[in-house]
């Protein structure tokens, strides 16, 4: 695809965050796609390209009155988002629709008008995972971990420190959910969840939903907002099983996808002033910083550890507080790619100063999916 | 009120040999007869070349505990926390998630790369799952 030929021109968050209790999941979609219909200065009739995951394109644009033209229900998990993003693109490049709207909502922790999640007892999950007492992403997100962490020699404290991390970067957020500082002997002594991990290493789990609009590059520079263009995109799939990842020292996905967006940007990492690596549980930023290529895998422990990616230091990272800290409602991506629009239109609440290149990565199920995003504010 | 269940699998005409090995005290894989690509979870074809010519064999039931979690909560229906849920590497090269029996269900027990060899864990009379334990000598 080429690059910066669309742009997104509208981006909003569902007006409360958190837990919502008088809404349910389908007009938290709805609340989130009012918010960036107003933010683009557009009115719904001029929606005429849409894409969900997990509610159906059908039941969204019903109820929000859209009538489109070309639809994605894509649904392979939390980043979900970065391929509807992906998609879109290449739609509106393609001619099969000129603005698109993207949406996400989850009451994942009111759980009004949400399906709960059931795995077939006859599917693969079913049969081959489930019997052995996985039961909810904790119990089967850091199954890997150990692993990468023998092989590459990544300590406990500085998985810790994901954590510690992330909390001074929601701390400069208002909207965040978490935002007391917390230490590494916090995270190490906080209650034990799935051996390796504790309870602060795991995502929160809350109520929201956000919304994207995107169109030609062309028509963007006739919108309120700055327009943030799309540089460069990627995407893959692995397994829905955890245990049949091809190794727990990467993830297969995640090397797919993230090397294809560097590649269509035509950037090199040194390029990079901020970046959201989709963080369900504390060892994926370690994951991301190695599939991604910023730095041999040996590495990425000691790069956070040391700080780098704190605020003021040389790689800002889930500048927002990321699922651990900022919210998260089950399929994260979403506030990853807000976050990086924020960022790139400078009005971030922990705006990193001169941002002009912002990556954002996703990941769904337990590395199953990915799909990464390259932002930029110059055309 | 019952006890909660463990989560009980269904086979399906791919896996049911599988399920039919485990009850027969027997772990099965299957193996391509063309390009000899050993593979799991089970499936009528190879994975590594796309022949439908392959066969069930059954494995040596030996391994190594290739990575785990402890799981404290929540608690999947029928399990006591804390328990490993752990994915072994098979002698013959496929991984597959299991429990380890045996053993503590502590990090300082569940050693990385130890030993493991299959042994078989009955839910009822159409269903045995395949666990593994701490291997002997």
């Amino acid at each position: 695809m080429r690059r910066n030929q669309v742009a997104v021109v509208g981006a909003a968050e569902t007006t409360e965050l958190g837990v919502i209790p008088n809404m349910s999941q389908l007009q938290l979609h709805a609340d989130a796609a009012l918010n960036a219909i107003a933010d683009a200065g557009l009115k719904l009739c001029d929606i005429d390209g849409f894409a969900t995951a997990v509610e159906t394109p059908q039941q969204v644009c019903h109820y929000l009155g859209i009538k489109p033209t070309w639809v994605d229900g894509t649904s392979v998990g939390g980043c979900s988002f970065m391929l509807h993003v992906r998609h879109a693109a290449a739609a509106i490049e393609a001619g099969l629709c000129k603005t698109v709207l993207i949406t996400h909502a989850e009451s994942g922790k009111s759980m009004i008008g949400k399906q709960p999640r059931f795995t077939a007892p006859d599917s693969l999950n079913g049969q081959f995972e489930a019997p052995f007492g996985v039961y909810g992403p904790p119990s089967m997100f850091p199954i890997p971990v150990l692993r990468f962490m023998k092989t590459y020699g990544i300590t406990h404290e500085q998985l810790a420190m994901v954590a510690v991390v992330q909390r001074e970067w929601a701390a400069k957020n208002p909207r965040a959910m978490m935002k007391e500082p917390i230490t590494i002997a916090d995270v190490l002594n906080s209650r034990m969840i799935a051996y390796p991990f504790r309870l602060l290493q795991c995502c929160l789990v809350t109520d929201g939903g956000g919304a994207l609009i995107l169109t030609s590059a062309d028509r963007a520079k006739d919108f309120p907002s700055k327009p943030v263009y799309i540089m460069g995109t990627g995407e893959s799939v692995e397994t829905p099983m955890v245990s049949q990842m091809g190794t727990f020292n990467s993830s297969r996905a995640f090397k797919v996808a993230g090397p294809l967006a560097f590649k269509e940007a035509g950037i090199a990492h040194g390029d990079v002033d901020h970046l959201m690596i989709y963080d369900a549980f504390a060892h994926l930023p370690l994951f991301g910083l190695g599939d991604l290529g910023f730095m041999p895998y040996e590495e990425t422990g000691s790069f956070i550890a040391d700080g780098n990616t704190r605020p003021g230091g040389k790689l800002p990272i889930n500048t927002n507080g990321g699922g651990l800290s900022y919210m998260h409602s089950g399929m994260y991506g979403m506030y990853a790619l807000q976050e990086s629009v924020r960022q790139m239109r400078g009005i971030a609440p922990a705006q990193v100063p001169n941002a002009k290149i912002s990556v954002c990565h996703g990941v769904g199920g337990m590395f199953a999916a990915s799909g990464t995003i390259v932002f930029t504010n110059e055309r | 009120m019952a006890e909660p269940q463990r989560a009980r699998p269904k086979p399906t005409p791919e896996t049911q040999h599988f399920w039919d090995g485990t009850k027969a005290g027997e772990l099965r894989l299957q193996r391509c007869d063309a390009c000899a690509h050993v593979y799991f979870p089970p499936r009528p074809f190879c994975t590594s070349c796309a022949s439908r010519k392959v066969s069930v064999f059954k494995a040596s039931g030996k391994g190594f505990l290739y990575s785990y979690v402890i799981n404290h909560r929540p608690a999947a229906p029928g399990f006591t926390p804390p328990y490993a849920i752990a994915v072994v590497e098979l002698a013959e090269g496929p991984r597959m998630m299991s429990n380890i029996i045996d053993c503590p269900q502590t990090p300082e027990a569940l050693e990385l790369d130890m030993k493991l060899e299959v042994a078989f864990q009955k839910l009822d009379d159409a269903i045995t799952l395949p666990v593994f334990r701490p291997a002997k000598g």
